[in-house]
């Protein structure tokens, strides 16, 4: 099914003005006779006094339940059932969505998930029965489905499924309880992903409640996936921003830097906010990161680099700040504009970025000193006293970011080597590990390069443009000579 | 700048034509010494009304000030007299020039042309003289004529400061199938090397410069001196070249060493460098700089040309050992050790130099990569580069083929957020 069915959502219960044998119609023989089926009282419940024909109809659900529960075993009984799901889909079900909650009991997630969904699908559609449920059951019986479902059945009808979920975030943000949707989705994605490496709009949306739950961790079970395989932009561009957020929360700017790279460098014809606010963030993880921000490769889409400048100004400014070194100015100008930085959520990294130059400048110094007093390095790297250079150092050794051993008796910093000697068999481990997954990444590049040249439409653009004769590839000797 | 040791008059007897008029100006406009900034206006008036140059005597006029008394002060009738004059003569050579050009002879034209030429520079107009002389060029026939245009057009070149047009026609004069005579040759080079100095092309006008024959003698006085050959050779060698250039092309040059004896402080210096004595060799330097800067061609490029020598002789102090300890290099160098230690990071940092310092106990100990570790890192390092690269073209590659066109977004999906 193509994922790009719009729907009018009708959230008022349609009055019965059909005439009531038209349901039972459109069924198939033996609908009536549901051998295993007790069937359900009126919906009194839900507040609507029950008429004739939606009694009627409620009938026709039982049925439908009932055919749920039959056809659910083969692939040929669910595509049966697929082909009656969708012809109930529409008025049937969504005229009486409101008393469909019950009937879900009788139903299993995990052997019944393509009725289960079409039935929960359509009781959510409507706003009024989320209100009427808000919080309590409905969550628990929505996150229950989402984990047992069977990912087969639901591939069948992946619009619905994404519905659903969506209505799962929707509610667990308004009750502010971001981290109980966290399971749910997480279960969802892999069941909608037809491959680990494709990406499915549903990775957006986990990683934005891992994000507002503080559940980093969670999140990195998506993210280690590498995605080749997208299809809506959008998609994309939120997955990169957000997976880039966990990254710089857990301190992986190196992975941060690229997602926000591929956000920044996709194709794109006209610029979007979230690819605004990507390099927002990129400029600022590069600094930190390599401490200069690269310039666009030419892969880059024209408007990228166009216009994305434009958009960022005092990023850039700040990027330029950064490059003269000095910490002071760099701190006069964090100041001035922190009003813009803070708008923009990004006052955390943007003083990351100022510790950091402290951190590039002592770097610095260790290509050049083998030992160096507290005193001059507090003065080459602008810090006020040795003290606080000692406190930069203590930290970037525990970091690891420097080898170094410090010498307090004599306010000495003696800058080591790097220990590493390639040596150790974790690092051959290491080594060996990287060698097979770049074979099987050259493996996997040759297989699409072949794919390609044995495509039509290539062949036909190439073979266009070659020479027709080529007389060297005939003749070893030029005729002149004969 | 004190040059109290200056000698005007001797300077400027090396020099004639207009240059010696243009370096007297620019020693009173740079020196600091009065006595010697009148003498040199003094001098550069003289010379200018002698020559009846009216712009180089308009401009040492206005910088006498009045100081000089009453014989220099501005002398209108003079100027216009001579401005008659000049233009008497302009309308008579142009009026010649004018009939050669309808007699269609070939030599009278090109003599025409030249005489122009010679007229318009010895009034001080260069840039009408440098037309004049590049016209000649298509009534030339011999090579010899040739190289008569070339020299020519060198000359006002050099003065009007545009040395790509130096350089050009150096290699043409060069290329004439004649032989030439053996001073031309060294004028050309002469040439050639200035030009290069003056583009900051240091290893090329070292060269030239060496290459000059010592047949150059007084010849080429209207631009340079011998002495200013082997004073700018010496220095750009020293700035620019290796070790062992060094010795071939300069200290075991026969031909540069007549150039050399003119001035044995240059000469003492290049030996001092060759020979590791650093300290007298930056000593000579501190010592020639002042009347160094007075040199009309060598100014700018003083500064640049001492560091590099400094920094030459530094990074050849601390090649041959494991180990340096810095106070006796400081000592060496003249310098204190704090300076001395801020050069030495500078050099590193520039990599020129494979060491590290120990600032605690004031020691240089040099340093040599360990090849088999960064080979290691720098293995990994293009492993990761390959993978994020591959995985990010795939990416891009597999949106590309979705026809990723953002066009499509509002009405592509409803279930929207």
């Amino acid at each position: 099914t193509p994922l790009g069915r719009s729907r009018a959502h009708k959230s008022t219960i349609r009055r019965s003005s059909r005439p009531v044998s038209s349901p039972p119609t459109r069924r198939k023989a033996a609908s009536r006779t549901a051998p295993d089926q007790t069937p359900e009282s009126e919906p009194s419940s839900k507040g609507k006094a029950p008429s004739a024909a939606a009694a009627a109809a409620m009938e026709s659900v039982e049925a439908l339940v009932a055919h749920i529960q039959g056809l659910s075993g083969s692939a040929d009984e669910l595509a049966q059932l697929h082909g009656l799901l969708k012809q109930a889909d529409g008025d049937a079900l969504r005229a009486h969505s409101a008393g469909l909650l019950p009937f879900l009991s009788h139903l299993h997630p995990g052997a019944h998930s393509l009725g289960y969904l079409y039935l929960l699908d359509s009781f959510v559609s409507s706003s009024a029965n989320l209100r009427a449920h808000a919080g309590g059951d409905l969550l628990v019986t929505v996150a229950d489905f989402l984990t047992s479902c069977s990912a087969d059945q639901i591939r069948m009808a992946p619009d619905k499924f994404l519905n659903v979920c969506r209505v799962l975030k929707n509610e667990v943000m308004q009750l502010n309880a971001p981290i109980r949707g966290i399971a749910p989705l997480r279960a969802a994605v892999r069941k909608i992903q037809t491959s680990s490496e494709q990406l499915t709009p549903l990775h957006a949306e986990y990683l934005m409640l891992c994000l507002l739950a503080k559940q980093y961790k969670a999140g990195l079970s998506v993210l280690e996936d590498d995605i080749f395989e997208v299809d809506q932009p959008k998609d994309l561009f939120l997955y990169c921003y957000y997976g880039a957020m966990i990254y710089i929360g857990l301190k992986k700017f190196r992975k941060a830097l690229e997602l926000l790279h591929n956000a920044v460098t996709a194709p794109m014809s006209s610029l979007n906010a979230i690819t605004v606010e990507a390099y927002k963030k990129y400029v600022l993880v590069s600094l930190i990161q390599s401490g200069q921000v690269p310039s666009f490769p030419k892969y880059t889409s024209s408007t990228a680099q166009r216009n994305l400048k434009n958009h960022t100004q005092i990023y850039v400014d700040l990027s330029t700040c950064y490059g003269t070194g000095s910490y002071s100015d760099l701190e006069t100008f964090i100041q001035s504009n922190a009003e813009a930085f803070q708008t923009d959520n990004n006052f955390g990294l943007v003083k990351q970025v100022l510790s950091s130059m402290y951190k590039r400048n002592i770097q610095r110094l260790t290509q050049t000193y083998l030992t160096l007093s507290l005193e001059d390095i507090a003065s080459s790297v602008q810090l006020n006293t040795p003290k606080e250079a000692e406190m930069h150092v203590l930290r970037m050794i525990e970091d690891g970011e420097i080898h170094a051993t410090i010498n307090q008796k004599d306010g000495m910093v003696s800058f080591n080597e790097d220990p590493e000697q390639y040596k150790s068999s974790e690092m051959v481990e290491h080594i060996d590990s990287s060698i097979q997954r770049l074979m099987a990444l050259s493996k996997k590049l040759t297989s699409i390069d072949q794919n390609i040249s044995c495509d039509h439409a290539f062949l036909m653009k190439s073979g266009r443009e070659r020479a027709r004769f080529d007389y060297d590839d005939f003749d070893s000797v030029p005729h002149k000579y004969f | 700048v004190s040059a109290d040791q200056l000698d005007v008059e001797a300077y400027a007897a090396q020099y004639s034509g207009r240059t010696r008029v243009a370096r007297l100006l620019f020693i009173a406009e740079r020196c600091g010494v009065e006595a010697i900034q009148l003498e040199a206006l003094r001098m550069a008036h003289d010379e200018a009304r002698a020559r009846e140059d009216t712009v180089l005597y308009l401009d040492a006029v206005l910088k006498i000030n009045s100081r000089l008394g009453p014989r220099y002060r501005h002398d209108q009738a003079w100027v216009d007299s001579v401005n008659r004059r000049a233009e008497q003569r302009k309308e008579k050579l142009e009026t010649e020039l004018n009939g050669y050009r309808t007699n269609l002879i070939k030599e009278s034209i090109r003599m025409g042309y030249n005489d122009i030429g010679d007229f318009f520079y010895a009034h001080g107009h260069l840039s009408e003289a440098f037309k004049s002389y590049i016209r000649t060029r298509d009534y030339c026939t011999t090579s010899k004529h040739i190289v008569q245009m070339c020299m020519h057009v060198i000359l006002v070149s050099i003065e009007l400061g545009q040395f790509a047009h130096v350089t050009n026609y150096v290699s043409k004069a060069e290329q004439t199938p004649d032989t030439l005579d053996a001073v031309i040759v060294a004028k050309l080079r002469a040439a050639a090397g200035l030009a290069n100095l003056e583009t900051k092309k240091y290893k090329l006008a070292a060269r030239k410069f060496l290459e000059t024959g010592p047949e150059l003698g007084s010849n080429y006085s209207e631009v340079i001196a011998p002495q200013d050959v082997a004073v700018y050779g010496a220095l750009c060698a020293l700035a620019s070249f290796d070790r062992s250039e060094l010795k071939s092309k300069v200290i075991d040059n026969i031909n540069f060493r007549n150039f050399l004896e003119l001035v044995p402080e240059v000469r003492e210096l290049v030996n001092d460098f060759y020979a590791s004595r650093y300290g007298s060799c930056l000593e000579h330097l501190e010592k020639l700089k002042p009347n160094l800067l007075l040199d009309i061609h060598l100014r700018e490029h003083l500064g640049t040309l001492y560091n590099d020598i400094r920094h030459k002789a530094i990074i050849q102090y601390t090649l041959p050992f494991i180990s340096v300890d810095l106070n006796t290099m400081a000592s060496a160098f003249k310098s204190s050790v704090s300076m001395l230690e801020k050069e030495l990071a500078a050099l590193i940092t520039e990599n020129k130099i494979q060491a590290r310092i120990d600032s605690h106990n004031k020691i240089l100990y040099a340093r040599h990569a360990d090849q088999r570790n960064a080979t290691f890192q720098r293995a990994l390092q293009t492993g990761n580069e390959f993978e994020r690269d591959i995985k990010a073209m795939l990416l891009r590659a597999n949106l590309i083929k979705h026809d990723f066109n953002q066009k499509n977004w509002p009405g592509q999906r409803k279930m929207n957020l």
